[in-house]
């Protein structure tokens, strides 16, 4: 055989293992009913991939081969334990079942069934995330562990914990019934949207590993939607991709965070706010609109708009009515109240901000302080302005807003 | 695969729970062949504490810890998974008012069992 042969053989398996590692892992945990046993099965697998490939060249069929040579590594291993333990016998010859063997459908069931067990609201919310990165989208322990900020001994620790949950609990591989798909599927797209997040919030330091997050999580996002094309799913996607087309243009030179009025709409990535407007299209005539997909509309209507004076106002003032009766939050009358001084005028705007400020809950929140100043300036009514920064001041945490926030009241004493 | 449901609520809540929908509700949860036993505990007050420390008894009024939510009762469960445990739990009247903890049974007997065959084997 010819070394360049023997490098191209090599590479077929590297974009194999690339391709269908996690595929074929989440069909070994069905066939297999246990996550460490069918780690080891996969490893096993691609193993004897190595060895074999280079002779017998890669078979018409990687994936069901690579499923089928994983499940008899773990039946040899199995049988070898099982001399030792009566119990496990009648495991071993149900695994061992011929007739099981599954097609390519069942497969990507198999993925499915993964996120939904990962994602099960009885393993604790943080144990959730780390296992779907974990398991499903095949990130390492090390990796996660960066990416969170946190040690991976200690993620590492709450990803065995969640197994042993999984596995003496007895939770089980299947996606949901339909009655239950709602609220089960609700639990999947929070912990795809928290992975979103946690990329696209920090835009400093460990910036690298923290973009790979967010692609992560539209990743997932893209799988869930390709095998359950839930509005909610598609909602969702088309939030996380509307949100990512804006990443260059959300901070400057200086790493200081660009407010959406003022970013430059020429950095926005096309591409990507098309597929996002398109998945709203799609979500949005299917069935009662769910909040992803209500957040999504109107981030579309901002993503198609030239700019701040050009956007329909009372496009986004109706979703957020939509919103608001779905969710009935402060923050989300806020912001509506934002939008109908858009449409209306600041002085509509802030006979609103100030009811909402009147009722209490936001007195602290520095975000409706700041919408009052910006109201107030526009009206001219400069004392009122330069009190209401003065408290949005007082409130604020981040260096960047506090620099912008200084900037605004030093124009107002001239 | 059978779990313990443990019926926790704040016992001044309990008149909100009508004894009838309880027991309806047990006879039919016994009916489906998902019960393998139930009961109904009287109030946290009647409750004993025995410990043996040093060899010695000691015996206490009132459960071992004081928490705002109280054990009233229990459901031993079978269930296929913990899916369907859950949908079980979340029809036991109390589920309203108070919260029921779900907990799978760890089979200490088989596992002692099969412990022993294994050295007996080893020996051989």
């Amino acid at each position: 055989m010819t070394l360049s042969r023997q490098t191209d053989i090599g590479a077929a398996i590297d974009a194999v293992y690339r391709t269908e590692s996690r595929r074929v892992f989440a069909t070994l945990i069905r066939l297999l009913g246990d996550f460490d046993v069918a780690e080891e099965a996969l490893h096993e697998a691609f193993r004897a991939a190595l060895e074999q490939w280079p002779q017998s060249g890669v078979p018409d069929n990687p994936r069901a081969w690579l499923v089928s040579a994983g499940r008899f590594k773990a039946i040899d291993g199995l049988r070898r334990d099982a001399r030792f333990d009566a119990l496990d016998e009648d495991a071993v010859e149900n695994i061992a079942d011929d007739r099981k063997l599954p097609d390519d459908e069942e497969i990507e069931d198999d993925r499915l069934r993964l996120v939904f067990t990962c994602c099960h609201p009885a393993l604790p919310a943080d144990a959730q995330v780390a296992l779907t990165l974990r398991e499903v989208c095949g990130l390492t322990t090390e990796e996660i562990a960066s990416a969170f900020l946190t040690g991976a001994p200690t993620l590492a620790q709450r990803i065995v914990r969640a197994k042993t949950k999984i596995r003496e609990a007895k939770i089980p591989y299947a996606v949901p019934a339909p009655d239950e798909l709602a609220a089960r599927l609700g639990s999947v797209l929070r912990v795809i949207y928290l992975v979103f997040n946690e990329g696209y919030s920090a835009s400093s330091g460990a910036s690298l590993t923290r973009t790979d997050l967010s692609g992560e999580a539209i990743r997932l996002a893209r799988l869930v939607v390709a095998l359950l094309p839930e509005p909610e799913a598609m909602g969702l996607l088309a939030l996380m991709l509307l949100h990512e087309s804006r990443r260059a243009a959300r901070t400057d030179e200086c790493g200081d965070l660009v407010l959406l009025d003022e970013q430059d709409r020429r950095a926005w990535n096309r591409e990507l706010i098309a597929e996002g407007v398109a998945l709203v299209e799609r979500a949005l005539p299917l069935r009662r609109p769910g909040a992803y997909t209500i957040q999504a509309a109107i981030s579309a209507v901002h993503a198609e708009a030239g700019d701040a004076a050009s956007t329909d106002w009372a496009e986004i003032v109706g979703l957020y009515d939509l919103l608001f009766a779905l969710e009935p939050s402060p923050v989300i009358d806020l912001n509506r109240a934002v939008a109908v001084a858009m449409r209306d005028g600041p002085a509509a705007g802030l006979v609103l901000v100030d009811a909402i400020l009147a009722r209490g809950e936001l007195a602290d929140y520095r975000l409706a302080h700041a919408a009052r100043a910006d109201l107030c300036r526009r009206l001219g009514k400069i004392d009122d302005a330069r009190e209401a920064y003065a408290r949005t001041l007082a409130l604020t945490r981040q260096e960047p807003e506090r620099r912008f926030i200084e900037r605004r009241l030093a124009e107002l004493k001239k | 695969m059978k779990y313990l449901c443990l019926v926790y609520l704040d016992e001044n809540r309990l008149p909100e729970l009508p004894d009838e929908e309880c027991v309806e509700f047990d006879a039919g949860v016994r009916k489906s062949g998902h019960c393998l036993a139930s009961e109904a505990l009287q109030s946290v007050q009647t409750a004993t504490t025995v410990r043996i420390r040093n060899d010695k008894l000691s015996v206490t009024d009132g459960p071992f810890a004081e928490t705002k939510e109280q054990l009233a009762g229990f459901y031993m469960i079978e269930a296929r998974d913990l899916n369907e445990a859950i949908q079980i739990a979340a029809k036991i009247p109390p589920a309203r008012v108070g919260s029921i903890e779900v907990r799978p049974i760890r089979p200490i007997r088989e596992t002692v069992a099969a412990k022993s065959r294994q050295q007996q084997q080893q020996q051989q």
